[in-house]
């Protein structure tokens, strides 16, 4: 197997991430009615670096939750039991501007199922999306508002996003099999 | 993640690491039954059928909210009400149900071996619900979910499991659970209901109670099941009360934070007094309620178990 290609590198995902913290301020002039909400998993620590982020341009705290899609896939009769992962919303959502945040952006059906879960939660005023990577094949009519980076992929390549809360070991890599 | 079975029929040919994975996964769908809508679409579409040939209340009302909230069709089959008095065999009953296509068969049945029998018959997830005195796997799983949410672990925990053994599927399915889980397994009741033969189970057998509750985490207690048994085992209730109940006076000798669990039906003042079923340690309603999460995370878990077993991406 070829050695992977670093899509993104440590200070490329700090770029990004402050770059898209920047755009969702820019978008929303009511910053208190933005909550951030991360996809399992790997949206998850980027749900709370984007938090820290907002929190700093906008000079108050801004809430991050988790979300947990499993229960919600529209594949789980054609593949084994997805491993479910904790749904923490510690806040109401409703008529707040939901930001939901993932690592990578390919068919569109965790955004699908996603959207769908949140409604369980209650009724958010709009939903918009944050990736850090972009990487195409949908398969539905969704479309990301803020990007990290946009990078065309092949279906039989393999992104792998490594990011946790602290940063530390930032790096985004595609494999060719 | 480490689920590929179609079916749940026993305790006994899981590994640790399933036994995990489900407790893991009702952590999750506990969670579901806590919000305002309780409700998910995981098995929308599917067709659940609850097929209770032996009476149950508990068991079945938890599977069918279960079934529910995982956004299942459902369909009940008691054997009060079904052609099964009417003489059909189970085999006749089994090729009907899969008649209907249906996905998922829950069944509860006297004998032992009967889920066993429709999972080699049909091409539905069969689950059991407890079969005669072989196992009732579902229990077992909540119990091992309550004790390990109460306790943080199981592994060097002392479970003592008080009552009648001998005719008890739930002390089958929970020595399995527990023992695989690397707790310390005790056993106590009457010598004729709780035999030595046990011991080849992986657990301790004893029929002095006090020494059996005296250094235990965790006391379950098993309800003496009168329609099982077809000659006199012991002289009566009120001789099990003062030799084998949880008394107020053996609570009081066990340690502070042991924890009190029964699989119910209780019967207050036979095998527990009644105001240590509703003491602040007694776990016998959080077993309810984790009997839902479990009951949901072995649907969704087997659910998966059915399609082609590679993880999509």
């Amino acid at each position: 197997m070829p050695e992977p290609i670093i899509v993104l590198d440590r200070a490329a995902i700090q770029r990004g991430l402050a770059r898209i913290a920047h755009e969702i301020a820019e978008r929303n002039e009511d910053s208190q009615a933005v909550v951030l909400i991360g996809i399992q998993k790997g949206g998850v620590p980027l749900a709370r670096r984007l938090s820290a982020l907002l929190a700093g341009i906008w000079g108050h705290p801004v809430r991050a939750g988790d979300l947990d899609v499993s229960m919600h896939r529209d594949d789980l009769d054609q593949r084994l039991a997805p491993d479910v992962q904790p749904t923490v919303i510690p806040f109401d959502i409703t008529g707040k501007t939901v930001v939901l945040v993932d690592d990578v952006l390919f068919s569109g059906r965790t955004t699908r199922a996603a959207m769908d879960a949140l409604n369980d939660f209650g009724r958010p005023k709009r939903i918009q999306l944050a990736v850090l990577v972009d990487r195409g094949h949908r398969e539905l009519p969704i479309k990301a508002d803020f990007v990290g980076k946009n990078y065309p992929t092949a279906r039989t390549e393999t992104i792998r996003v490594k990011v946790d809360e602290s940063g530390g070991a930032d790096e985004v890599t595609l494999e060719r099999k | 993640m480490s689920w590929n079975r179609k079916h749940l029929l026993d305790i006994e040919s899981l590994t640790p690491e399933e036994i995990i994975t489900v407790l893991d996964t009702a952590r999750a769908f506990k969670a579901v039954g806590e919000r305002a809508i309780k409700k998910v679409p995981a098995l929308r579409g599917k067709t659940v059928v609850n097929l209770f040939v032996e009476p149950s209340t508990r068991t079945r009302i938890s599977f069918e909210l279960s079934e529910q909230r995982l956004s299942a069709d459902i369909i009940n089959f008691t054997a009060e009400a079904s052609s099964l008095k009417k003489g059909e065999t189970l085999k006749d009953t089994a090729r009907n149900l899969q008649a209907l296509n249906t996905d998922f068969i829950v069944i509860r049945h006297s004998a032992s071996g009967a889920p066993s029998f429709l999972a080699r018959e049909l091409n539905a997830s069969v689950i059991n619900a407890g079969d005669g005195a072989h196992e009732h796997p579902t229990q077992a799983l909540l119990d091992a979910f309550t004790i390990r949410e109460r306790k943080g672990r199981i592994a060097g925990l002392n479970v003592t499991i008080l009552g009648d053994i001998l005719y008890s599927r739930v002390a089958r399915s929970d020595i399995w659970a527990l023992t695989k889980l690397g707790a310390n397994v005790t056993l106590c009741g009457p010598s004729t209901l709780v035999p030595r033969v046990f011991e080849q189970m992986g657990c301790r057998v004893t029929h002095d109670v006090d020494e059996a509750i005296r250094e235990a985490d965790i006391i379950n207690l098993l309800r003496i099941q009168h329609e099982r048994q077809r000659k006199t085992m012991f002289p009566g209730l009120g001789e099990y009360t003062s030799l084998f109940g949880l008394t107020k006076a053996r609570l009081a000798r066990t340690r502070p934070d042991a924890l009190i669990m029964h699989p119910g039906p209780i019967n207050r003042g036979v095998e527990i007094d009644s105001n240590i079923a509703d003491c602040e340690r007694s776990l016998i309603l959080e077993q309810v309620t984790n009997g839902l999460a479990v009951r949901m995370a072995v649907l969704f878990l087997v659910n998966g178990g059915k399609g082609p077993h590679e993880v999509a991406p």
